[in-house]
């Protein structure tokens, strides 16, 4: 018992040891009554600094080495190129530049068409789970439900009902009389649909969930206020929702655009690249390179490059998010 | 201090509180019979949008391989049959069942991983003071920002050299250095009350003596929100368990479905015994624990 030091008793004793100002905690909720042992914090970080340590922040130092030498897995001689890597996915006429920047359109072109539909469509959801009815919590979980099964399945699956000559789309569609089979997984622009649509329907109930959180945590009074003075039902959805769903709607959008440009398994089980490498989406050309033919120096320059991309365009959101709270 | 976080789950809403007639815009009453019978409509269309692709798939594992590519398409097999699944338990290269153990146990054990290690980072991140806080935290922190893709070389390497290749633990470990279980936790820790350590301090207890006995017996909520989202990460991770196991004995789920579409090109019932054999317990699961997946997922977004 010879340890009680409740706040009060370091103000009382100003010239105790380890008391200093510099001490003295800034906020309240992380006030210690008495110091730790100084090893203490460190013991209980060790586990998960060993582990971040080792795959985290040794390979973000040892990928640029990598980046910077002409590293193949099954090479003993990795010579040093300095910049080589990066200058090659930099020249016109190098086969593995037009290669690489022919999936970054991939990746692009994916992004510009799926994010607006995962914005949008799963808004539309959400504010309908948002009402009060019966059956709700069933609904809620039907539309997750594909989210779960993991692209493997969602893959398998839709190769399955959208194959050209034997698929249940094309079935129906023939039934309607579309008597030409639509190619939906070998042909531009019908691939695009397919990875959009299968997209969005695999992953809409997950952004929608995160909206509905969103839209319990707006204010009634605020709906009410908006009532009286005379607001109808879109009125009230662009000056009260929408306003007041602005952080969310950012989470989602930094998260979504983050998801498709991440996009490689539905090309690489829908499509597998096809038409002529149109989908092959950058994460999955990056593999092809590193990890099929081993030519992992370039692919890491390669995942570097994208990766400087993606962290401007989530900071330039991180920030935005920040002004708007503020 | 738990209301905070128990706000955002949709259940905890205090709808009981508020008279209907204050619940304008949202409520049932503001909706006639048609408003109804037109949200239920939509809501019927959706649910046959996201259910029937999935009745399809079971309804083709008990075809034929000629059924089940017969027009006009058949709902009901016309002749019923486990061809598809006799096949694939047949096959010494698409071990199925093996898949899904090894699915499930590598979804286990990184789980446990992620919530020891995440919690146990977390604690003296959000409630010790200690030189050098600062900068840890930080450095976990931007790494939130760093796309998982940007790792996948030099872990390769890192992975290889462990000897860890071709091994379960390339998929258990590696992913719990991932910044997000940390970031989440200490944000829940550091709103806990400074008082329920005070007293425990007084009581004679020490730092690890705290953490086990009165933080996360408190923290069961997010640390069940962070379980279910990092088993959901595991079980989905599609890449990485890819290019790192080779044996079919070896393999994950998702990656060894995607083997079957070499072996199984144009054999669709097989095909789909196999996505029904991969999807019909995490559906079961899921329709079990639906409210806590849903309630950790909303979470975690409002937590970003």
């Amino acid at each position: 018992m010879t340890t009680i030091a409740s706040p009060r008793d370091r103000t009382d004793r100003p010239g105790g040891p380890r008391r200093s100002a510099g001490d003295m905690p800034r906020r309240s909720t992380a006030r210690s009554p008495h110091q730790p042992r100084p090893w203490t914090p460190y013991l209980f970080l060790a586990p998960f600094l060993l582990i971040f340590g080792t795959f985290v922040l040794a390979p973000a130092v040892s990928g640029i080495w990598m980046s910077l030498h002409n590293w193949d897995f099954f090479l003993p001689d990795r010579p040093f190129v300095g910049l080589q890597n990066y200058v090659d996915l930099f020249t016109p006429d190098a086969l593995v530049a037009q290669q690489f920047w022919e999936s970054m359109r991939a990746t692009g072109l994916f992004v510009l068409l799926s994010v607006p539909l995962l914005m949008a469509i799963p808004l539309g959801l959400a504010l309908l789970l948002n009402q009060r009815f019966r059956g709700r919590t069933f609904f809620r979980a039907v539309f997750f439900a594909p989210y779960v099964l993991g692209v493997s399945v969602v893959g398998l699956l839709w190769q399955y009902l959208l194959n050209g000559n034997t698929g249940l789309v094309n079935g129906y569609l023939a039934q309607l009389g579309i008597a030409e089979a639509v190619p939906w997984l070998t042909a531009t622009p019908w691939v695009w649909v397919s990875l959009v649509g299968v997209t969005v329907w695999w992953t809409m109930g997950f952004n929608s969930v995160v909206y509905l959180a969103g839209l319990q945590n707006v204010d009634e009074a605020l709906y009410d206020a908006a009532k009286v003075d005379g607001a109808g039902r879109w009125a009230q959805f662009v000056h009260v929702t929408i306003p007041q769903l602005r952080p969310v709607l950012l989470f989602v959008l930094t998260m979504t655009v983050l998801a498709s440009a991440n996009m490689f398994g539905q090309s690489y089980l829908l499509t597998s690249g096809n038409p002529s490498n149109e989908t092959r989406t950058a994460i999955m050309f990056i593999a092809e390179v590193g990890l099929e033919q081993f030519r992992m120096g370039l692919a890491a320059a390669m995942s570097y490059l994208l990766a400087l991309l993606l962290i401007v365009v989530s900071a330039l959101n991180f920030l935005f998010l920040r002004q708007k709270e503020s | 201090m738990a209301t905070t976080i128990d706000r955002t789950g949709s259940a905890a809403r205090p709808v009981a509180t508020r008279p209907v007639t204050a619940r304008s815009g949202q409520a049932a009453g503001g909706r006639g019979v048609v408003g109804t019978l037109l949200l239920y409509a939509m809501l019927l269309i959706l649910s046959v949008i996201i259910l029937a692709p999935l009745l399809w798939m079971l309804s083709t594992s008990f075809k034929t391989t000629g059924d089940a590519t017969a027009l006009p398409p058949q709902w009901i097999p016309p002749t019923p049959s486990l061809e598809g699944y006799t096949k694939l338990f047949a096959d010494a290269q698409a071990p199925l069942l093996r898949w899904l153990g090894n699915s499930v146990l590598v979804g286990v054990l990184h789980t446990a991983l992620v919530l020891v290690t995440a919690s146990m980072a977390a604690y003296p991140l959000a409630r010790m003071r200690f030189p050098g806080r600062r900068v840890v935290f930080a450095l976990i922190i931007a790494t939130l920002f760093v796309p998982g893709f940007v790792f996948l070389m030099p872990n390769y390497l890192i992975v290889d050299g462990l000897g860890w290749l071709d091994s379960l633990w390339a998929l258990v470990v590696p992913g719990a250095a991932s910044a997000f279980g940390v970031f989440f936790l200490t944000q829940f820790f550091a709103s806990l009350p400074a008082e329920l350590e005070e007293a425990a301090l007084i009581d004679g207890a020490n730092r690890w003596q705290i953490f086990f006995r009165v933080v996360l017996p408190l923290s069961r909520a997010p640390l069940a929100t962070l379980g279910l989202l990092s088993f959901l990460a595991s079980w989905n991770d599609f890449l990485w368990p890819l290019y790192v196991l080779f044996n079919p004995s070896q393999l994950t789920l998702p990656a060894g479905l995607a083997t079957l579409r070499g072996a199984y090109a144009t054999d669709f019932p097989a095909v789909m015994a196999g996505a029904a054999i991969a999807s019909i317990p995490v559906l079961i699961l899921f329709a079990f624990v639906q409210r806590f997946v849903i309630s950790g997922v909303a979470r975690s977004g409002l937590k970003g």
